[in-house]
């Protein structure tokens, strides 16, 4: 089944060492992307830029605006002086956040009379426009509460609510992220190399050659796969190395259940290779397929958007995507410090999605030979 | 001499299209089989039916009394295949494409540096040893692709324009080497467009429109009738300025074809037409033209043939 299988290795691995220049990129590339992703994506949003138009100028408006300062999510940038100028900064992109008092704002608040405060918000980023609008209701609801308790006489609040947040105490984005882009970094890279090997031998008419010889489907296929497994490992570790002492994200599972779970994962990932490499005749179509299948795995696999909320046929086709169960054990392991039981069935699952995605590539490579 | 190829009623169908159309052939051992027709008339088709990587659609075929699809396998350890366009691994040096060859058709370890070195030598290509492959000239590339396809001891080889785009030295040099091994016992399927090369075949076929037309050794094709039909007689002309020689020639109503070859022309012509022929080429103002009566070349066969073949579907 597998005749012919050292000999394709002997030839990979000549390929691989005769070409330094392609190996050395395989194993700077994804250390790059991880170091520059890591860095550009951040959820921690503050320091917004807000404009500001204060009609009312006394002293109860100007804590409000220190609250709002002071709270750190804000930063009021631009005062402005019209309606009409507030909304400009808006829509120019200079401001994401505007905020009006009322000129009777302090009138109000000391004849115990309701008081609105208005804060436009830029809708054009969800995730900044999400993070102003929970912060604002919360400056203003406290504000509130403070103004009420001292008007009743009660000092302390009867209910407080103390959460905890369990493994990320300081919500650090990379804590949260990083172990996801090692996942995907690691899914493109490994895809496009073991595709392009084999279209490559393709283009070159030398997969003819080799179909006429006696090496087999098999042989082929898991000689291919062999080096570019070798390099995927030491790209792991070369990846998660970054992880740890350039991102300090801690490693607080085993790093030896990591490892064994990983291998599903880069088999799978070949896998994937090898389907492509079924299917494109040319380089150029390789690459195209490697987006059509890479795009899903960033906004579908869990590592952005939180599979929950997606609507169920999102969601199931989400759960065909290897890089889901990858992002899953890589989270668990690295963040919460799981262990194999709580796991297994992910690494199973992939172990599955490998096995399928071998089989179908070795019943499409008789057919594209024919 | 005993048959090593052997086809019956081989086909092969994609859709509705029919690649190879109920093909007949036998090939003997020490043959160097000719296989000739125009492009896209089944002739790649037809060898990756006889190498297995192709079902056949009905009919089959056996090499080396193996049948080639049920017995894919085996027979591919018994074949040696050079295809059209070079392929061996540009990176790898001469003896890394030798040594990956060798290891994928199970030469055993013990008897792999003998065989390398045997091949070198039968090929020449000792020198170049630790050259990459891509860096050889055309001729020495296939050189080396076809050591690559000797280097398992192949009793039968199948050469699909082997001459393709490298000089008429290296050209020379490969037939010689052909025949060599032909000589030796090997037996070839060699693809070509060029009619020199097919009138070195021990046997040659011709393939059009699917279909194989003709199967025969070089003079007994010449001597087909349908190459001469009755009452026509092959002339060579000499006379200056032959392309207008040619045009005029043409307008003869006793001359059915007249085509420049070399520094002469080749004309077929209603018998009869040779005492006629000289008389009225001075008429048209071509002086001293020579005409002598030649025997057809496999050029004017397949040409011939082709053209009846071609007349027979137009007026179906």
């Amino acid at each position: 089944m597998f005749r012919g299988l050292t000999s394709i290795v002997y030839k990979e691995t000549i390929h691989t060492i005769r070409d330094p220049r392609t190996l050395f990129l395989m194993l700077l590339i994804p250390s790059i992307q991880l170091t520059l992703f890591g860095y550009a994506i951040d959820l921690d949003i503050k320091h917004i830029p807000t404009a500001v138009y204060n009609l009312d100028g006394r002293q109860p408006s100007r804590d409000l605006l220190d609250a709002f300062q002071n709270s750190g999510y804000f930063d009021l940038t631009h005062p402005v002086f019209s309606d009409a100028s507030l909304f400009q900064t808006i829509v120019r992109g200079d401001a994401k956040v505007g905020i009006k008092i009322p000129p009777d704002y302090t009138d109000n608040l000391l004849i115990g009379r309701k008081t609105a405060v208005q804060v436009l918000i830029d809708g054009s980023d969800s995730s900044v426009a999400m993070q102003a609008l929970n912060v604002a209701n919360a400056i203003a609801l406290r504000r509130s509460l403070e103004i009420v308790s001292t008007a009743v006489g009660v000092p302390t609040l009867p209910i407080e609510a103390r959460p905890r947040v369990l493994f990320n105490p300081d919500m650090k984005t990379a804590n949260f992220m990083v172990p996801g882009l090692v996942g995907l970094v690691m899914q493109l890279v490994t895809m496009i190399l073991t595709a392009f090997a084999i279209v490559r031998e393709k283009e070159n008419g030398t997969l003819e050659q080799l179909m006429v010889t006696p090496v087999s489907r098999f042989g082929l296929m898991v000689g291919k796969l062999v080096p570019f497994f070798v390099i995927g490992t030491i790209e792991m570790c070369f990846v998660l190395s970054i992880m740890y002492f350039l991102f300090q994200v801690p490693i607080n599972g085993s790093l030896g259940l990591l490892a064994a779970f990983s291998v599903p994962f880069l088999f799978t990932s070949l896998g994937l290779g090898l389907l492509i490499s079924t299917i494109a005749s040319t380089q150029i179509q390789a690459i195209q397929l490697s987006f059509l299948i890479v795009l899903p795995s960033v906004l579908l696999s869990g590592f952005v958007f939180p599979q929950e909320t997606m609507p169920l046929p999102i969601y199931i086709i989400s759960q065909g995507i290897p890089l889901t169960y990858y992002i899953r054990i890589l989270r668990g392991i690295i963040i919460r410090g799981a262990g194999f039981y709580d796991l297994w069935m992910w690494a199973a699952t992939l172990v599955g999605i490998g096995v399928f995605l071998l089989s179908v590539s070795a019943l499409r490579f008789r057919k594209t030979v024919s | 001499m005993p048959s090593v190829i052997v086809a019956e009623g081989l086909t092969r169908r994609f859709g509705r299209f029919t690649a190879v159309d109920n093909v007949d052939l036998e090939i003997e051992q020490g043959d160097i089989f000719g296989f000739l027709g125009p492009n896209g008339s089944g002739k790649t088709t037809l060898i990756r039916m006889l190498c297995g990587l192709l079902r056949p659609s009905a009919g089959h075929a056996t090499v080396m009394g193996r049948d080639t699809y049920h017995e894919s396998e085996l027979v591919k350890r018994s074949i040696g295949y050079m295809s059209q366009k070079f392929s061996l691994y540009t990176d790898l040096t001469v003896t890394e494409n030798l040594l990956f060859y060798a290891r994928v058709y199970g030469v055993p370890r013990s008897e792999r540096t003998k065989r390398l070195d045997e091949v070198i030598s039968i090929v020449g290509i000792g020198n170049y040893r630790k050259r990459l492959a891509g860096e050889l000239s055309g001729g020495w590339k296939q050189r080396l692709a076809l050591a690559c396809a000797l280097v398992h001891h192949p009793r039968m080889m199948f050469l699909d324009e082997p001459t393709a785009g490298i000089d008429p030295v290296a050209r020379r040099d490969l037939w010689n080497l052909l025949f060599d091994l032909a000589g030796q016992g090997s037996t070839f399927f060699v693809t070509t467009h060029y009619m020199d090369e097919a009138e070195r075949c021990s046997h040659v076929g011709y393939i059009y429109f699917s279909k194989l037309i003709i199967c025969g050794t070089p003079n007994e094709l010449k001597q087909l009738p349908e190459v001469s039909p009755g009452g026509t007689i092959r002339l060579e002309v000499r006379c200056p300025r032959l392309a207008n020689a040619m045009r005029h020639l043409n307008t003869f109503p006793y001359v059915r074809d007249a085509t420049i070859f070399a520094d002469s022309l080749h004309v077929l012509a209603d018998r009869g037409g040779e005492q006629r022929i000289a008389d009225d080429m001075k008429q048209g103002g071509f002086e001293s033209p020579e005409v002598h009566p030649i025997p057809p070349t496999l050029e004017d066969v397949f040409v011939t043939l082709t053209r009846s073949r071609e007349a027979a579907r137009n007026g179906a």
